[in-house]
């Protein structure tokens, strides 16, 4: 073919050498409807390039196509939101002239075609998103969700044994890319269920901050301003990485989608975030984003759609790692480490000295123009002209038909109970060694959770991770919650419990929950029962947040979680960011002393009823872990939820915190109440002290339901006795129930119901039940062992 | 009196050395660019932790050719104290200013917690300011920290008391199960002969204030300070 002249024309965009046809355009994920819509908005056949730049841009992954109908009904005002959704990570302002930036993200399907690689670029993205913001990255939480690890009737050995290798791939990749990058991964949770089996979930959330003055934008602005490509040479790694795998089910041959899954550079991460934030400084920044998924595609488009401009770009220039690269290749690889930014025109010498002294590739590529097109010429010829708003903005919007599900036979079961007055604490053995409630330790080791230290409050210390703003006296705390469970038998309830689990924890070290972010992770959305349970999910967010005032600046919807036609259970996991304005005050899990008094605190408070409804408690209780673990049995209703008495705790736990009133806070959860008592005697245990719980509790539910049911609302906390008259003075300010329980003692966890003890063990062998379970269920008897 | 903290592209503790130093101590400080020959006007060099140029082949085996490291060989040679943390430690020991080398720990996993040394000697710049024998609890946090040398370097390490830090129980105590990596004899920190290089794998800079869980890295640093107050002439 002879050479076109570069002249932007639609007339040279015609590519010859690749036939258009609707089954190529079916063959990227496009429907009949959305390809015609392509052609109307060029008014001719797209080229390939064009084809995969639309099919990228409009995966379900990159366009929300499926969930932006549902997602405008999430709270995103508040006075210190500085940036709800629509950039690459929300921003807070959290005092001092300081603001917050910070997202979570999936990255499920890389990580179960190539766990290491797709856990550690989960983690590489979500970074590059908060640094893009111009906010230095100072902690990663992670939520995981896999299937059984430890031997489970039922579960094949073989698909055990692939959760183990998965969980290990998975732990080692985020260890990977965090400890060499320098950012600590503080905390975050983990869950276990058969659902996950086929399709694990990596869910990333990362904090950074910045100066509130020195925040960025991903937008384009000026025309003729140059557009500036940086970081890592493009290869053809990843192409239909995160877009495409994130935008269908899983089948039996999505092993061989290995070669989609990009490979992770930490290091080049970690110079590509000191260039920024020192180019950043220079002021000759317009704009600038990172390339995550869709790569070169999205930025650009995304940054122009966003500035109301145009940009051209000649691909010739783009840094390549090989040879003979075409422009559908260069547009749609998902190479890792790279950035594109706009800078001022005439100061594009200080971008390139910064990026040359950190050793990184820093090339013009093109330059902003007043058109409002996207294009992209290669070799001078034009491979793809669209206009960018259309890209980035008019993807279609599905109204996607819901079906409420058939009721499931699974609500109505019971749990057989133990005769009145028995000892539990067989069975109590038994749920603390469960992998979801057990020591995660084995875990978070890996992790470097103090460089940059900051941390004050260690994985597993306390409810929430809590690093403190150095030069200042505050802290921010984040917690990261979900239950799949709960959501799969009710996800409006599921959905507004992981709202307040999230929001409980963080203002249980003594931080103000401040503002959220969420990964709604789902089903298939074509099926009408999945876009229901997403439907019903984000309601159920948006009455949470709305009822604990707590805006959304952003999150991450991750659909098609399907292995084999089987969806995985409803998952949104929610990010509450928390605001400790005097760091000091942070309270930790841990008992403080022998003889402090042990009090269960209850949002409730005088609204609960004196006589418990048990007929709603028996429904409830074959949700919870207990009945998993113990019974075997998985069921019933989740907890019924009460936002106003969230709301009254989490009031009560940050005013009790600011008096310095609380020795130890650990809110409630899986394994209720006996499972949280013990927890606040192992951690004190892991600081030298081997103290423990000696408590009385009374009521007219049984034992097990009133020990092990997870009902909300509530935390246990341990006061000296000089403070407990305040105590309970502010509690009843707060309209909050306080009643003593027991008392801090050392050496034994005695729990007695109703007068009979029913638990009572030597902390040392409940503690080493807790602690090592984790290990055991994935090494056996060799604990350094390879799963 | 100036303490320099190098910076390699992969640092990741540089700042935490600093503050440490500058906030905490309140001592001038200064980053040192890796691509620096000149250490003029410092009297102390660290080398921090992280991952120097990526450690994707072998820990600290670019480092070891970085511009810096010819400038700081003389100034180890020329007598001036000089502290590898961690990657730093790692990045001596493949630039020969140290003995022995650091494998990959026994679970081949890297790990992050608070562990306790005994101190093995006072006779180090950095140690001066301890007891024999005093218990320090600090983090460690890597993956390559199994400390290993062959017999004679070994037998040559304990006649010229060059063992720094060694791994123990609470008590103080040698015990198998509080020797994190498999370091031989439970080493955890060594000297050179002249005692002004020392190399340990804890990290003392993140144990320097007790909101982060521990004071007892001050002992390392304070030494430092203290055994400059004594001699405060810069060396190179």
């Amino acid at each position: 073919m002879p050479p076109t002249p570069p002249t932007p024309s639609t007339q040279s965009v015609v590519d010859a050498e690749i036939k258009m046809t609707p089954h190529l355009a079916s063959e990227h994920g496009l429907t009949p409807d959305e390809y015609a819509r392509i052609q109307k908005i060029l008014g001719r056949d797209p080229t390939i390039t064009e084809l995969g730049v639309f099919s990228v841009m409009w995966s379900e992954h990159c366009s929300y196509k499926s969930s932006r109908v549902h997602l405008k009904r999430l709270p995103t005002r508040a006075p210190q939101v500085l940036q709800g959704p629509g950039e690459n990570a929300g921003v807070v302002d959290v005092g001092d002239g300081w603001a917050a930036a910070f997202k979570m993200e999936s990255h499920n399907h890389p990580s179960y075609v190539e766990p290491f690689q797709g856990a550690a670029t989960g983690v590489g993205g979500i970074l590059r998103d908060v640094f893009t913001m111009g906010a230095r990255p100072i902690a990663v939480l992670d939520s995981l969700r896999f299937g059984p690890i430890a031997d489970t009737p039922g579960v094949p050995p073989e698909a055990v044994a692939r959760n183990r290798r998965l969980l290990d791939g998975i732990i080692q990749g985020i260890a990977f890319y965090g400890n060499c990058f320098g950012v600590p991964t503080v905390g975050g949770e983990i869950a276990f269920e058969p659902g996950y089996a086929g399709n694990p979930l990596v869910n990333v959330l990362a904090l950074g901050v910045a100066p509130k003055n020195q925040l960025f934008l991903a937008r384009a602005t000026g025309e003729g301003n140059p557009v500036i490509y940086v970081g890592s040479k493009t290869g053809r790694d990843g192409i239909h990485g995160a877009s495409l795998l994130a935008s269908a089910e899983f089948t039996e041959e999505s092993q061989q989608k290995r070669p989609n899954v990009q490979v992770g550079d930490p290091f080049l991460e970690k110079l590509l975030l000191e260039a920024c934030l020192e180019v950043m400084a220079t002021g000759a920044v317009v704009g600038i984003q990172d390339m995550g998924a869709a790569g070169l595609t999205s930025t650009s488009c995304e940054m122009a759609a966003r500035g109301r401009v145009g940009i051209e770009m000649e691909l010739d220039r783009v840094p390549q790692r090989e040879t003979g690269m075409t422009p559908y290749e260069m547009m749609l690889s998902e190479s890792q480490e790279r950035m594109l930014l706009v800078a001022q025109r005439g100061r594009e010498q200080e971008v390139f000295s910064v990026f040359r002294k950190w050793g990184l590739d820093a090339v013009e590529i093109g330059c902003v123009t007043s058109d409002g097109m996207l294009r992209v010429l290669h070799h001078g010829r034009v491979a793809a002209e669209i206009p960018a708003a259309a890209l980035a903005d008019q993807a279609p919007v599905y109204e996607r038909p819901m079906a409420h599900p058939p009721r499931s036979p699974a609500t109505d079961v019971r749990v057989p109970l133990a005769p009145p007055r028995s000892d539990l604490t067989a069975n109590f053995h038994k749920l603390l060694a469960a992998p979801a409630i057990a020591s995660k330790r084995w875990i978070f080791q890996q992790y470097d959770h103090m460089v940059r230290t900051n941390t004050l409050a260690i994985p597993g210390a306390a409810d929430a991770a809590v690093v403190r703003l150095k030069g200042t006296q505050r802290a921010l705390a984040l917690a990261s919650d979900g239950n799949g469970r709960w959501c799969s038998l009710d996800p409006r309830s599921g959905a507004m419990h992981a709202v307040a689990e999230a929001a409980r924890n963080v203002a249980a070290v003594g931080a103000r929950p401040w503002a959220a972010t969420n990964c709604l992770n789902f089903g298939n959305p074509e099926k009408p029962e999945v876009m229901w349970q997403f439907s019903e999910a984000v309601d159920g967010i948006a009455e949470a947040c709305r009822a604990l005032s707590i805006p959304i600046t952003g999150g991450n919807v991750s659909f098609y979680n399907d292995t084999l036609g089987k969806s995985i259970d409803p998952t949104p996991i929610l990010g509450v960011l928390g605001l400790l304005e005097d760091a000091s005050r942070m309270v930790q899990t841990a008992f403080r002393a022998e003889g402090d008094v042990i009090l269960l605190l209850d949002g409730r408070g005088d609204a609960a009823p004196t006589t418990p409804d048990e007929h709603a408690a028996a429904r409830e209780f074959p949700s919870s872990e207990y009945s998993r673990t113990i019974a075997g049995v998985v069921g019933g209703v989740p907890p019924a939820i009460d936002l106003a008495a969230e709301a009254r705790l989490i009031e009560a736990l940050v005013a009790l915190a600011k008096e310095s009133l609380l020795a130890s806070a650990h809110d409630l959860s899986d394994g209720g109440i006996a499972v949280a008592l013990a927890e606040c005697g192992f951690l004190a245990a892991g600081l030298g002290t081997d103290l423990a719980a000696g408590v009385n509790l009374a009521g007219a539910l049984p034992a097990e339901l009133a020990l092990f049911g997870e009902d909300g609302a509530r935390a246990v906390v341990s006061t000296p006795e000089s403070s407990l008259a305040r105590l309970r003075d502010l509690a009843a300010q707060c309209q909050v129930g306080a009643q003593v329980i027991g008392v801090v003692t050392r050496g034994e966890l005695r729990i007695a119901y109703n007068g009979d003890t029913v638990i009572r063990d030597s902390s040392a062998a409940l503690r080493a039940a807790w602690s090592g379970a984790i290990e055991q269920a994935l090494f056996g008897d060799h604990p350094s062992g390879q799963p | 009196m100036k303490i320099g903290v190098v910076v390699f592209p992969g640092s990741n503790c540089d700042h935490d050395a600093f503050y440490a130093f500058h906030d905490v101590l309140q001592q001038p400080v200064e980053f040192i660019w890796h691509q620096s020959q000149d250490l003029s006007g410092f009297d102390v060099v660290v080398l921090p932790g992280g991952f120097s140029y990526g450690d994707y082949l072998r820990t600290g085996a670019i480092a070891r050719f970085s511009p810096v490291m010819r400038a700081i060989e003389q100034f180890a040679r020329a007598g001036g104290p000089v502290l590898g943390i961690c990657n730093g430690f790692q990045i001596l020991c493949e630039a020969g200013l140290l003995p022995g080398a650091l494998m990959r720990n026994t679970g081949l996993r890297f790990i992050c917690r608070h562990v306790r040394v005994s101190v093995e000697t006072t006779a180090t710049p950095f140690t001066s300011a301890a007891r024999a024998g005093q218990v320090l609890r600090m983090p460690i946090a890597h993956a390559e920290g199994s400390y290993f040398c062959d017999a004679e370097t070994l037998a040559e390490l304990k006649r010229n008391d060059q063992i720094v830090f060694r791994y123990c129980a609470p008590d103080g105590r040698r015990d198998p199960a509080a020797n994190p990596n498999g370091s031989l004899e439970a080493i955890a920190g060594v000297t050179n002969r002249e005692h002004n290089v020392v190399g340990l794998m804890p990290h003392p800079e993140r144990a320097v204030e007790a909101s982060l869980g521990s004071t007892d890295g001050l002992v390392v640093l304070r030494s430092l300070i203290e055994t400059l107050e004594r001699q405060p002439a810069a060396v190179s």
